[in-house]
């Protein structure tokens, strides 16, 4: 579940360019190294006890829990902040309380009374009591930033949120919700970076103009997590250091630090020189080459992010659903994620990523040029059409683009490759005005509901509609599928609703303009000594709070 | 005495009509390159909100941020609101890092400044001479050799160069320090006042830190330097051969100047006129910041500021950063003119 707002709007985008142009001479001059002997030479090294990673870190627009909605940010604030509640990485379904002690759900569903952990403490020294958990709640709400709506989607807004969210006592609060949502949904809701629970009296100190803090707290921090933030100077670096009042186990490193590295080859010499213990951005062929490097060791996790292609209903090709079938077995996607992604994405069909409850696993499509020709002859098109394709100029969609090309061209579907930057191709597909658009989508929070609202809700498919979820991107019209992905936000038993989600995905697999195709996998190389890093689904749930080295 | 006054007068005159000639076009430059890049920004095929907001904002969120940013409003209405603004020295605020665009640009810019600054001083030191040396020994190896070296300089791609820099000299033979700027180590070891990290270290005698901080800016100074070098040097030979077949060349051998004189003093002095325009340019384009070799070397500096905002149609950025490399375009043009008439008898007369 990647907090990819922003980060797939834009920087995350660009970070990719940036790289694009120096892929193929990268490759050319690291080849070089093959023939070069390779003396052992002094060895830099990290101070024991601090944490070296780089890591593109310009997607970072701000260090406010409220706002944060990026891949590095988020796991700044997960490794810097508490959240009222958290879920176990490796079993979504174990929901533990963190700032919160337990909950109770009351009879008609709409309440959840919380209960905080007494006697624990902000960095600053502070209690953190109910009143601290309630402010960053209302707070998220009133300023009413980008991940807001994961919160004021229960019903709340700012006028009436500070009569939904309320202290009962110094260590208890009621949450009050507009409807009986499923816990399950609520409570993975609370987990995500928008429910950080912040210091009121420290950012109150700091607020000018009602701000609520925002303009101090973008740049600063007022957190509990086991670590603080001391500084971020913008594409350069971030310095964390821990929290010698965390309430937790301390961490072993007095230091954690983020530098901007933007090429991935850049990355791979700073961590075979040991100047860094981790590098986070790796390409296929980074990883290939550090595989048989006795000092680094690559450990991977699987993420929420899904690769998919999205068809335009307003084609009048794509709109056919013998099309859509087709197009669904004209990619190669065991050779794609085997070569040109090498083991950084798993193929993987259906909306929900894997990890999710309720997430569909099968994989029913493969390349079937055969089966497609039939099922383009069906359609009233057995030669084919032409249809053109944004394609993001990064190198692994720009590669991936130009196999699926190859693999439709063989039953006469001419694909055009429309290459642009990131910021250009989203701005057309938001304004639907693509053939196919081959994207990249990230979770917002733990929740199926998160997914199923975009790929499978679609309220209003008309052009003025006030939301845009990706299903009206690519003008599918759904008003029954709409209905039962709201029915599945509404149902209290998890068993049940998880059976909910799998029948909309076995339904959206076979029936929906989206072709999809990868789940991500993070991969990250590191120093052999550097042990405890996690790598969770979510980039709120990497952590290095146990790391050593 | 009447006479006197009135030439001075005159001469007062003329100078200011000069001045103001030299402002008005100076402020025309200007009002164009911030038109112009205003235009492209709002031309190009990107949505600023998206930079400010991300794809997942409900919709509301995204009308917020359209009308704050102005975007409702007619383009000429956006472009003199932003005019007035700049008027009073208020560039706005960057979509991206949410700061001032005056505090980034002082943030990045020393970065660009000091990598630039020790580029050009490699070019010039290595690049006049060798231009000088292979006019002298025109058509020969020496000339075959700067020729070639230049070539290669010219049209290799400076990442792999940089990346093949990187690989020898700090992966393999560890002669130099990696990518950044200064170890971590030595990151809080001295207050960055100017932010030129060399000058910075040396005032406080933080002769460690220095000694990092010169091992980092070396290789990447070094192979900029080496591309303007290129430049230099064979602009020089050119210059220089122009010289050397002059009359007073001829002359000046006839009356038994010795040969290092008339090329070191009589010729070079007459060929160093075009040069320091050549050189002040090469500079201007240094400090416009090289994007690729900031990338590579995770340079935190204007280059790689001013693209990541350019492609993020972040325009406060873009036409702040653009500003700042017009200034210091006209302001390189102005002294390389002033340090013409200097060196030039015949332009100084003609004033």
């Amino acid at each position: 579940m990647n907090r990819s707002g922003r980060a797939q709007g834009a920087s995350l985008l660009n970070r990719e360019d940036t790289m694009h142009y120096s892929r193929l001479l990268a490759s050319v001059a690291l080849g070089a190294q093959l023939v070069t002997a390779s003396p052992a030479s002094l060895m830099a090294e990290t101070p024991a006890d601090t944490l070296v990673q780089a890591w593109s870190i310009d997607d970072i627009i701000s260090l406010d829990p409220a706002e944060i909605f990026e891949f590095t940010a988020s796991e700044i604030a997960g490794n810097t902040y508490e959240t009222l509640i958290g879920y176990d990485p490796k079993d979504v379904t174990n929901i533990f309380g963190k700032v919160a002690e337990s909950w109770t759900i009351s009879e008609d569903g709409k309440t959840i009374s919380f209960k905080i952990k007494e006697g624990r403490t902000f960095a600053s020294g502070n209690p953190i009591t109910a009143e601290d958990a309630v402010f960053s709640l209302v707070r998220a709400v009133k300023l009413d930033k980008s991940p807001a709506f994961i919160l004021t989607q229960f019903g709340l807004n700012a006028e009436n949120v500070d009569q939904m969210v309320v202290a009962t006592g110094d260590y208890s609060f009621d949450f009050k919700m507009d409807q009986a949502y499923a816990p399950t949904l609520v409570l993975y809701c609370l987990t995500a970076t928008v429910a950080s629970v912040v210091d009121k009296k420290v950012v109150m100190e700091h607020e000018a103009n009602g701000d609520f803090g925002y303009e101090w707290l973008k740049v600063n921090y007022a957190g509990s997590g086991p670590f603080t933030i001391r500084d971020w100077r913008a594409n350069e670096v971030v310095v964390l250091e821990r929290n010698e009042n965390y309430a937790g186990d301390k961490p072993a490193m007095a230091r954690a630090i983020y530098r901007h590295i933007p090429e991935t080859a850049t990355q791979r010499l700073l961590l075979e020189k040991g100047d860094i213990d981790i590098a986070r951005n790796l390409a296929a062929e980074d990883i290939a080459a550090l595989k048989d490097n006795p000092d680094i060791k690559l450990e991977s996790g699987a993420k929420g992010s899904i690769y998919y292609l999205g068809l335009n209903q307003k084609n009048e090709y794509l709109s056919k659903p013998q099309v859509r079938q087709a197009m669904k077995h004209l990619v190669d996607y065991q050779t794609i994620a085997d070569t040109i992604m090498a083991g950084k994405v798993m193929v993987h069909q259906a909306f929900l990523p894997e990890g999710f409850l309720g997430a569909l696993n099968d994989n029913p499509f493969s390349l079937d040029v055969a089966k497609a020709k039939e099922l383009l002859a069906e359609a009233g098109v057995p030669d084919g059409f032409t249809v053109t394709m944004d394609t993001r100029n990064t190198p692994e969609i720009t590669a991936m683009g130009q196999a699926i090309q190859q693999t439709m061209a063989e039953a006469g579907v001419k694909l055009e490759l429309i290459p642009g930057d990131g910021g250009q191709t989203l701005t057309k597909y938001r304004a639907r005005n693509h053939d196919i658009y081959i994207g990249r989508w990230g979770p917002d929070y733990q929740d199926p509901h998160t997914n199923a609202d975009t790929f499978a809700r679609n309220p209003d498919n008309s052009d003025e509609a006030a939301s845009k979820p990706l299903a009206w991107r690519n003008a599918w019209d759904i008003p029954e599928m709409t209905g039962k992905a709201d029915a599945a936000m509404l149902e209290a038993d998890p068993a049940k609703r998880a059976q909910m989600y799998v029948e909309l995905q076995t339904e959206s697999q076979q029936t929906s303009p989206f072709v999809i195709m990868f789940q991500e996998i993070e991969v990250s190389g590191m120093r052999k000594n550097v042990d405890g890093f996690i790598i969770g689904p979510s980039f709120n749930d990497n952590s290095f709070a146990h790391l050593t080295k | 005495m009447t006479t006197l006054t009135q030439n001075r007068g005159r001469r007062g005159a003329l100078w200011l009509r000069r001045a103001v000639g030299l402002l008005a076009t100076v402020a025309a430059t200007f009002f164009g390159l911030l038109l112009v890049t205003f235009l492209i920004g709002r031309i190009v095929p990107v949505d600023p909100v998206l930079a400010v907001v991300g794809d997942r904002a409900p919709q509301s969120v995204y009308d917020k941020v359209f009308h704050e940013l102005g975007l409702d409003r007619p383009l000429w209405e956006q472009f003199w609101m932003w005019l007035q603004k700049v008027a009073t020295g208020d560039f706005g605020t960057s979509f991206l890092t949410k700061k001032p665009i005056v505090e980034d640009i002082r943030r990045v810019f020393p970065a660009t400044l000091e990598l630039a600054t020790v580029s050009i001083i490699i070019g010039t030191l290595v690049g006049v001479p060798a231009g000088v040396w292979a006019a002298v020994r025109q058509g020969r190896w020496a000339d075959q050799l700067v020729r070639v070296l230049g070539l290669v300089g010219y049209s290799a791609p400076i990442f792999w160069l940089g990346l093949l820099g990187l690989l020898i000299f700090y992966a393999k033979l560890g002669v130099v320090a990696g990518p950044g700027r200064i170890d971590i180590a030595y990151e809080y070891s001295f207050t960055p006042e100017t932010g030129l990290y060399l000058w910075d270290t040396a005032r406080q005698g933080a002769w460690d830190a220095f000694g990092n901080a010169f091992s980092h800016i070396i290789l990447p100074a070094s192979l900029l330097g080496y591309f303007s070098m290129a430049y230099i040097s064979r602009m020089t030979r050119s210059f220089m051969l122009a010289e050397l077949g002059q009359e007073y060349i001829v002359t000046a051998r006839v009356k038994g100047v010795p040969e290092w004189r008339i090329v070191w003093v009589h010729a070079l002095r007459n060929a160093a006129v075009p040069l320091v325009t050549v050189i002040a340019l090469s500079y201007a384009g240094l400090l416009e910041g090289s994007v690729l070799t900031e990338t590579v070397f995770a340079w935190p500096g204007l280059g790689q500021y001013l693209t990541n905002s350019l492609q993020n149609a972040d325009m406060n950025a873009v036409l702040g950063g653009t500003l700042v490399i017009g200034a210091i375009f006209v302001g390189l043009n102005l002294l390389s003119d002033l340090l013409y008439s200097m060196l030039d008898a015949r332009v100084r007369r003609g004033s």
